[in-house]
This record gives structure tokens, C-alpha cells and sequence, in this order.
């Protein structure tokens, strides 16, 4: 029999507001331990908490920018369960009237995947196990997170990452979160269940919880996708469970069965006020919502003729695309800023984090001023290319390193004598080319090249010399 | 007329007939000799208390004016924080905490250089009507110290009749600063809920808990309300006070003023309670008010949601004390599982575990709907059925206990029969209205009775002012106790 896969998430993220979200001190990552802390945010007798407003904006822009309907009233609960992590033995979130209901993501097949909710939430402290003990850090204690929920609408691995990639791109685009899965700034809870293909009932679901890597939950589905169907074929039942994913055994193993499944007895947290949210402050917050990245690709391909793989590509990090449009803005071909960017600059942007922080010495606005001078004949190609490097490695503009004279033309006369010195002066080349050996017009070309400064054209310069040599 | 302690002493300092420091030691010595019958203070804190009290006479020396509480001793319920003073809702689990900052409360108080004598005795947690379920033992009751202060603040409440503190700060979560005020015959005023900040005071039931001045008389209660109450950008469910303070309307004439009686208050109380209201009403009638008779269906509720929502919020409210951080930590355990629950087991008294255990379950799964969210509900209908009764009436006049203080050791043999003491003071809690305690006779065997003026939502200056009125009318001096405490 064919099984189909379906997977939801729940994805908590990290907001990237400047302090916490029921005290002022920092939220940010790192510090010594217990030293962006205060008596709020360690729970200590007789504090209460006090709604960070910054919070819910953020909130509601993550529900704008992933098609939620904002709830005018909203309120906050108490998640009880007990862990040294949480210093009340309570979680402050929200439980049945979230902030932002009724999203969806859309997937690059045309698929909707249906968001439940987007609640707010305060983050836990973390255990640190050390010589053989435990210490707590309540440095993470009530740092701002958002609980994403989707639907179990994610059909098979390919779509459950690209689902996790476009959340994360949304998220930093409009700049609620840096989405760092290893900094635990972005962490997902993967439920995977499995039926007959074609069936609409749904199975027994297990949850892979703490995925902190892309990769490892595409392995995890995969595993627990099989594992699942191979329980069925033998004629057993999926346990409804939470799971660990292993990643050194790609496997998963149970945390606790559902006998001993907590019950966090919710309920509204008497200390905080209801949240109102008035129409006019969603539209203030719609306002500041910028292009999505998909929609800057479509853009890309359609108006600035870009291939989708580089349009992709370019939107895909927030600063890049920032600095493409910035550079190609007002020049005759936006394909060359793409190029250079896609060419020389991701060469000196290895990792994903290099491009997502994109820190490059030259600006828009210097690599906007060598597309110009391509633009208008002024310089080829090649020099253009290793101006660039230049540039790059200097932070300098483009007349540091090309003059005048460069970007004078060449004229057809000043061609044709290079061209003659160039076989003039090369007879072991004419000879190899007279041989048959096609490749030494080459080292003739870059005799022309290298005498013209990169001024001339080098298609121009082989065929004259072609010609000369006859 | 009834001149309160607190306008009193003022009147000392600033007529230099006794110095700051004078008073203090006083008050530091009458504690000395009183405590060991009365067990209101749990802590005394006279280093403190001679420091502030050495600030104010340096102001009296360079003529400097002073605000009404400057300089008067006063004392504050153990669950009001304090920076660098043990603060344990009498606790064993909270053993040796000592809070790294003030409760707003605390800081307003301070900033006019209120002398802090000390921390008092409470039921622990707040959880109790006769303060003994404190881990220190109850305190006694200064008029008989055979029988309790009352509580939760029974400590508050003490000291106070007592006069071994001119005034202090109780907190009220089903009744905790009337019922005592009234069984040892001073008064005791719960805010509306939001009037006073609750930043700092260790929660029992958040919803519910206001913290309210304890004084000898009206116009102290209205001084000390004026100087705590106000927003707090620390609580948010604080609002402060609405209107003008409540000293300036206190003597106002109550010509007019319409004074309800609802006969379900009068339900189940004592003859002597009965005939002292019944007494009340022909006072306020020699002074023009009106009394208006209604009725309140819903107050048979009040009991069953305020033990349901109470202690839900409760068994929440108390998680955090896991011996991890701070407070007693049990001596013997294998892992972090057996330290948390021996911690626990060790750390709480019977009263708190019963609550936590009460409210654990009627959060639960498969009970909630049944029992919390029924509470909720009822609530609304508590909360409307008093808006209604505004409608007709300015104040409700009812009976504060419906009984006068018991004999020690009665509570806890029966803590059924002491939570339906409660009665009369719980429905205040659960709309938020103001209510305050003030004496209105003795029973036979002299013990007082409190009679509580209910007011709608921030009207504290309509109920001070006819609690003012009936004071004056029948003098207040009869009701204070004379065997402890500081001549003046």
C-alpha cells in the first residue's frame, strides 16, 4: 500500500524586541549567566508582570506578513508545569483567544499551508550540566517568543522545509526575529502521522520535539515517516508520543507516553489586563510591512528579467536584496548587478550566516557607479571584474582604480597595431595556432587585453587576429 | 470627636512634645513588654525604625514641615516586601527570605519616612481566618488573649489594638484586614481592587488580594489610603485612586445619603451582631441617611466561587517555592524530583497544602468547566447583582463576621465551620468594591463587633465618609483596648 505523510508544526521564534517581554531587561543572546536578569523575570515573590507593548507589535507583524486576522482581544494565561527552568512553575501564554488567527504560508508548488495561530509567550531559563552538576541561567527567562501553529497540511519532507525556510525568510524580512536555529532562536516541533494515500482521515500523530536544524528535521520526518508505515505494515498501532530525534543515530525515541502527559491546567493570568488591539493599529502595522521575499522574486523575473534561480537566490536574504535593488536601480541591464552580486560578492560569502549578515565593503551606490560606466560602454567586462575585486577588497570607489584614459575608448586603428604587435611578438603562438591548436589565440588575446588595459573588446581582438595570422 | 493616632502623634512631633526618637523607643520598649502576649510581630526591626526616626528629628530641627505619616511608628502584614527585612508570610518555606527590593507600597511609605517597628504575624500564605495558621502560632487578641486577633493579618490587627504600632499595612484576599479589625475593634478598609498596587505583596490570590490600611480610627484609615493608593506602572491591573483624596470628604454631612441593608448579610449571624446593626441603622438615620432594604440572591454563591477561584489562583501563585532559589530547602534528597516535593512537604502548613490541593483540582482536566469556570461565571453575576444594588443605594451597610472572635485553637479543629466565617466579607473581594470595618459595640462577654459600610467601585471616599459619620456620632475611644501598648 502507498502511505502519504502528514506533518504540521508548531515553531517558536524568538523575538528580536530590545527587552523583555514582562520586564526591561535585556533579551540579548549571550551575557554571563544570570545577569540579564531582574526580580520579574526570576519570578521572585510579590513581582507581577508588565506587558511589553513592543511585543504584540511585533506579534501581530508576523501575523500580517503570514495572512492572520489580528484579534481585537486577546489575554494571557498561565501554563502551569513545574521544571527549574521556570521560576513561577508557571509559563505566561496564551491559550484560547490568541493574538493572530487563521494564516497560511503558501509553498513554491502553489499549496497553502494553513496556519491555527500565532500566540505570544514568555521563553524559559536554561540548564546548564556541568562536573556534575545542574545550574540554571534565567538569562532566556522571559525573553519574547511567538508560538507559530500551522494545520497538518505538509505532505511530504520537501515541503515541510521549504515551509520552515519561507517562515524563517518571512520572519526576518520584516524583522521580528534573526531565525538563528543554532542560537535556538527559531526551534520547531515537528507532529508527523501517516495514512493511505488518499485518505482524509487523519492517524495517530507523534511529535519530534526541539528541532533545531533543517536538515535534522527533514532526516527525523523521514525516519519517523517510516517507522510509522513500517509499524502499520506489521500490523501495529502508532502510540500518540512525544519524541527526541537522535542525530548521531538519526533516530527518534520516546520522552514520555501519553499516561504521563502534563496537564498544564490553563488559565487567564489574573496580573495582566486584556489586550486590545484597535483596527487602526493593525493598518498602522500593515503599513510596515514590506515586500515578502517571494514576491520580490516573482518581481525579479518578471520586471528586471532575472532567471528564477538567481531571483531566488537574491531575495532569499533581506540585506541582499536590499543592496539588488539599490545598485540596479536606474541602470539599463538589472542582470549585471545580479551577476556580480550571485558571482563575485556570494564568492566571498561562504556560509548562510555570512549572507544573512551581509557585511561587504563596498555599497550599492559604488557597485551601482561600475554598472554605469558597463552601461555605458565605458569599461568592459573583464575590467569591470577585476575592478570589482578591488573594490571589494578596498571598500574604495571605482575611480580609484580606473582612469581616464581607461575608459577612453579604443578605436578600431589602435585595435588593429595591438592586434599586429601581439603576433608580432608572440611567434611560438602564431606558430601553435597555425598548428591547429585553437587555444593558443587565447594567450594572443591576452596580449590585447593586458596592453589595452581590459579597454579592449575581446571577442573584436580574436577575430582581427585571426584574420591577421590568416 | 474621634481624633485618630495617627493626627495625634503628628501633633506630638510637630509641637516637639516628644521627639521622633522618643516615640519610637517607646513604641520598641510597649513591644517588648506586649509581644510575648499578643505574638503580633513576627520580626521587629528597631534599627530601622530609630534610623528613620533619627531623619525626621534632624527635619523637626531645621523646622521642616512634615506630611501626616511622617514619623509614625507603624508596622506592615509579613507578606508586604521589603527590602533587606525577612519577609515570610509566616512560612516555614519562605525561612530567611529576604527580598531584594520594596513593594511600591513600601517605597511610598518610606519616601515620607514612615518608622517601620516591624514585620506582623499572619495566617501563612494569607490562607486562614484566625492567624493560626501562621508557623510562628497566632497572634492573640489584645481585648482577650484567649481568643485570636482574626485573621489573615491577625498580626496587623493586634498590634494595632493593641497600640504597640500607631497603624499598619494588612492585605485583603477574602476578608483578611476587616475580619480582624473587627474581632479586636479598630478598623480595617480593602480598597477597591486596583486602587492599591499589589507590586510586592506575595500573592495568595492575585485576583482578589488588595492591600488596605489597619488604623485606630476613620481618619487615619483615610490618611494612610490617600498616602498608598495611586497607579503603579508596576501592576497593571492598578487604576490608583479616582477622584480627590478621601481626607478632604470625609466629614461631609450624609443628609440624604442612602444606606442599603440586604437581608442575606443578616442570615446566620449572631443575635448581639443583629441588634448592633439594627442600632447602626438608627444612628445613620439621626443623621439623615435613609435606609434602603434589597435583596442579594446571589450572595449564597459567594462562599463555594471564592474558595474555587481563590484557590486556583493559589495552587499557581505558590509553584514557585521549589527550595531552588531562595527560602527553606529540605536537608535530605536523591535528585531534584525529592527535593522539590520534600521541600514542599516540609515547607507548607496543613491550611496552604489543602489550598494548593483545592485549587490543583479544580483547574484539572475534566474539572474545570464544573468547578472554575462555573466560578467565573457566578462571579459576573456577584459583580452585576452589586452594580444593581448601587443603582438604589450609596453604601451597604452589613455585619463585618458573624460572630465575634473565638476562642484560640476553635479554627483549626474545623476549617469548614472557619471558612464559612467568611461570608459576610468575601463577596466584597470578589467584585472589587471597597468595604471597611469599623466598630459598632460590644458583645456580652466584651468582645467587639464590626460593623462594614460597602461602597461601588472607587467610591473609598463614600464609605470613609459615612464610617466617619457614625464614629463621630457614637465616639471612638470606647472601643480601644487599654491593657498593652503605648500611653499617650
Amino acid at each position: 500500500m502507498q502511505y502519504e505523510m502528514v506533518a504540521g508544526f508548531e515553531t517558536h521564534v524568538e523575538l528580536a524586541t530590545n527587552t523583555k517581554i514582562f520586564c526591561s531587561c535585556t533579551t540579548q543572546f549571550g551575557g554571563d549567566p544570570n545577569t540579564h536578569c531582574c526580580p520579574i523575570c526570576i519570578g521572585l515573590p510579590g513581582v507581577l508582570p508588565k506587558l511589553n507593548r513592543e511585543v504584540v507589535r511585533f506579534a501581530i507583524r508576523a501575523g500580517l506578513a503570514t495572512n492572520c486576522h489580528i484579534s481585537n482581544i486577546s489575554k494571557m494565561d498561565r501554563k502551569n508545569y513545574c521544571y527549574p527552568d521556570l521560576p513561577k512553575a508557571y509559563q505566561i501564554s496564551q491559550y484560547d483567544k490568541p493574538l493572530c488567527e487563521n494564516g497560511y504560508i503558501q509553498l513554491s508548488n502553489g499549496r497553502k499551508i494553513r496556519l491555527n495561530r500565532i500566540h505570544i509567550e514568555e521563553d524559559a531559563g536554561k540548564l546548564i550540566h556541568k562536573r556534575g552538576d545542574t545550574y540554571i541561567d534565567y538569562n532566556r527567562g522571559g525573553v519574547p517568543l511567538i508560538e507559530i501553529v500551522s494545520e497538518p497540511d505538509i505532505r511530504s519532507v520537501e515541503e515541510a522545509k521549504e515551509y520552515v525556510e519561507r517562515l524563517q525568510q518571512i520572519m526576518r524580512f520584516i524583522g521580528v526575529s534573526d531565525c538563528r536555529m543554532q542560537e535556538g532562536s527559531m526551534r520547531c516541533d515537528v507532529n508527523v502521522s501517516v495514512r493511505p494515500a488518499g485518505s482524509d482521515k487523519l492517524g495517530t500523530r507523534t511529535e519530534i520535539k526541539n528541532m533545531n536544524s533543517i536538515t535534522f528535521i527533514g532526516r527525523a520526518m523521514e525516519y519517523e515517516f517510516n517507522r510509522q508505515v513500517e509499524l502499520i505494515e506489521s500490523g501495529g498501532e502508532v502510540e500518540q508520543q512525544t519524541l527526541r530525534y537522535n542525530d548521531a543515530e538519526n533516530t527518534t525515541s520516546p520522552m514520555r507516553g501519553k499516561e504521563d502527559a502534563n496537564d498544564y491546567r490553563y488559565f487567564r493570568d489574573p496580573d495582566l489586563v486584556t489586550i486590545e488591539v484597535s483596527d487602526e493599529e493593525v493598518d498602522e502595522l500593515r503599513k510596515t510591512i514590506p515586500e515578502l521575499p517571494f514576491e520580490k522574486a516573482e518581481r525579479y523575473v518578471s520586471e528586471l528579467g532575472l532567471s528564477e534561480k538567481d531571483a531566488a537566490n537574491i531575495a532569499k536574504y533581506r540585506k541582499i536584496a536590499e543592496y539588488f535593488e539599490a545598485a540596479s536601480d536606474g541602470v539599463k541591464n538589472p542582470k549585471t548587478a545580479a551577476n556580480f552580486i550571485i558571482g563575485q560578492i556570494f564568492r566571498r560569502l561562504e556560509t548562510e550566516d555570512d549572507k544573512e549578515s551581509f557585511e561587504i565593503r563596498t555599497t550599492a551606490e559604488q557597485l551601482k557607479e561600475l554598472i554605469k560606466l558597463i552601461d555605458e560602454g565605458k569599461i568592459k567586462n573583464n575590467l569591470a571584474k577585476t575592478t570589482l575585486e578591488k573594490m571589494l577588497d578596498t571598500g574604495k570607489p571605482v575611480t580609484e582604480f580606473v582612469s581616464e584614459s581607461d575608459m577612453a575608448d579604443l578605436d578600431e586603428n589602435a585595435l588593429a597595431e595591438l592586434c599586429k604587435k601581439a603576433v608580432e611578438s608572440n611567434p611560438k603562438a602564431v606558430e601553435d595556432f597555425k598548428k591547429g591548436k585553437q587555444k593558443a589565440v587565447k594567450s594572443l588575446v591576452g596580449f590585447v587585453m593586458k596592453e589595452s588595459r581590459g579597454k579592449a573588446d575581446a571577442a573584436a581582438a580574436e577575430a582581427l587576429i585571426i584574420e591577421i595570422i590568416g | 470627636m474621634a481624633e485618630g493616632i495617627i493626627t495625634h502623634l503628628g501633633g506630638m512631633l510637630e509641637n516637639k512634645e516628644i521627639s521622633c526618637t522618643e516615640l519610637t523607643e517607646k513604641y520598641i520598649s510597649a513591644i517588648d513588654s506586649a509581644n510575648g502576649d499578643l505574638n503580633a510581630y513576627v520580626k521587629v526591626t528597631p534599627d530601622e525604625a530609630l534610623a528613620a526616626a533619627k531623619t525626621v528629628d534632624e527635619k523637626i530641627a531645621k523646622g521642616e514641615k512634615l506630611d501626616p505619616l511622617e514619623g509614625i511608628p507603624m508596622t506592615l502584614k509579613d507578606n508586604i516586601s521589603t527590602k533587606g527585612i525577612e519577609t515570610t508570610c509566616c512560612s516555614k518555606i519562605l525561612e530567611g527570605y529576604k527580598p531584594i527590593y520594596d513593594a511600591t507600597v513600601w517605597s511610598a511609605l518610606k519616601a515620607k519616612n514612615a518608622v517601620l517597628l516591624g514585620k506582623t504575624n499572619m495566617d501563612e500564605f494569607a490562607m486562614g481566618s484566625s492567624c493560626e495558621t501562621s508557623y510562628f502560632g497566632g497572634a492573640a487578641n489584645p481585648h482577650d488573649i484567649t481568643r485570636v486577633a482574626g485573621g489573615s493579618s491577625g498580626g496587623v490587627a493586634s498590634a494595632v489594638g493593641g497600640n504597640i504600632a500607631a497603624y499598619g499595612l494588612g492585605s485583603d484576599t477574602g476578608g483578611s484586614i476587616r475580619q480582624p479589625a473587627s474581632f479586636c475593634g479598630i478598623v480595617g478598609l480593602k480598597p477597591t481592587y486596583g486602587a492599591v498596587s499589589r507590586f510586592g505583596l506575595i500573592a495568595y490570590a492575585s485576583s482578589f488580594d488588595q492591600i488596605g490600611p489597619v488604623t485606630t480610627t476613620v481618619e487615619d484609615a483615610a490618611i494612610v489610603y490617600d498616602a498608598i493608593s495611586g497607579y503603579d506602572k508596576m501592576d497593571s491591573t492598578s487604576q490608583g485612586r479616582k477622584g480627590e483624596p478621601t481626607v478632604a470628604s470625609l466629614k461631609n454631612d450624609i443628609k440624604g445619603m442612602k444606606i442599603g441593608i440586604a437581608d442575606e448579610y443578616l442570615d446566620g449571624v449572631s443575635d448581639e451582631i443583629r441588634t448592633a446593626i439594627e442600632k447602626a441603622c438608627s444612628v445613620y438615620e439621626s443623621l439623615g441617611a435613609q435606609i434602603v432594604r434589597f435583596k442579594l440572591p446571589s450572595l449564597k454563591y459567594a462562599l463555594p466561587v471564592y474558595y474555587i477561584l481563590a484557590c486556583a489562583e493559589a495552587s499557581s501563585n505558590l509553584g514557585r517555592y521549589d527550595g531552588i532559589r531562595y527560602g527553606y530547602r529540605t536537608s535530605n534528597y536523591k535528585d531534584i524530583n525529592e527535593m522539590v516535593c520534600k521541600t514542599r512537604s516540609e515547607g507548607f502548613g496543613a491550611e496552604v497544602k489543602r489550598r494548593i490541593l483545592l485549587g490543583t483540582y479544580v483547574l484539572s482536566a475534566g474539572y474545570y468547566d464544573a468547578y472554575y469556570k462555573k466560578a467565573q461565571n457566578l462571579r459576573g453575576s456577584i459583580v452585576s447583582a452589586f452594580k444593581n444594588a448601587f443603582g438604589s443605594c450609596d453604601v451597604i451597610l452589613a455585619p463585618t463576621v458573624p460572630n465575634t472572635a473565638f476562642k484560640k485553637g476553635s479554627a483549626i479543629s474545623d476549617p469548614i465551620q472557619t471558612y464559612l466565617t467568611d461570608i459576610c466579607t468575601v463577596p466584597v473581594n470578589i467584585a472589587g468594591l471597597p468595604g471597611i470595618s469599623i466598630p459598632c459595640g460590644f458583645d456580652g462577654e466584651g468582645m467587639p463587633i464590626g460593623m462594614q459600610l460597602i461602597g461601588d467601585t472607587f467610591c473609598e471616599s463614600t464609605i470613609l465618609n459615612a464610617a466617619w459619620q457614625y464614629e463621630n456620632a457614637v465616639g471612638a475611644e470606647v472601643f480601644r483596648s487599654s491593657s498593652y501598648g503605648v500611653k499617650l
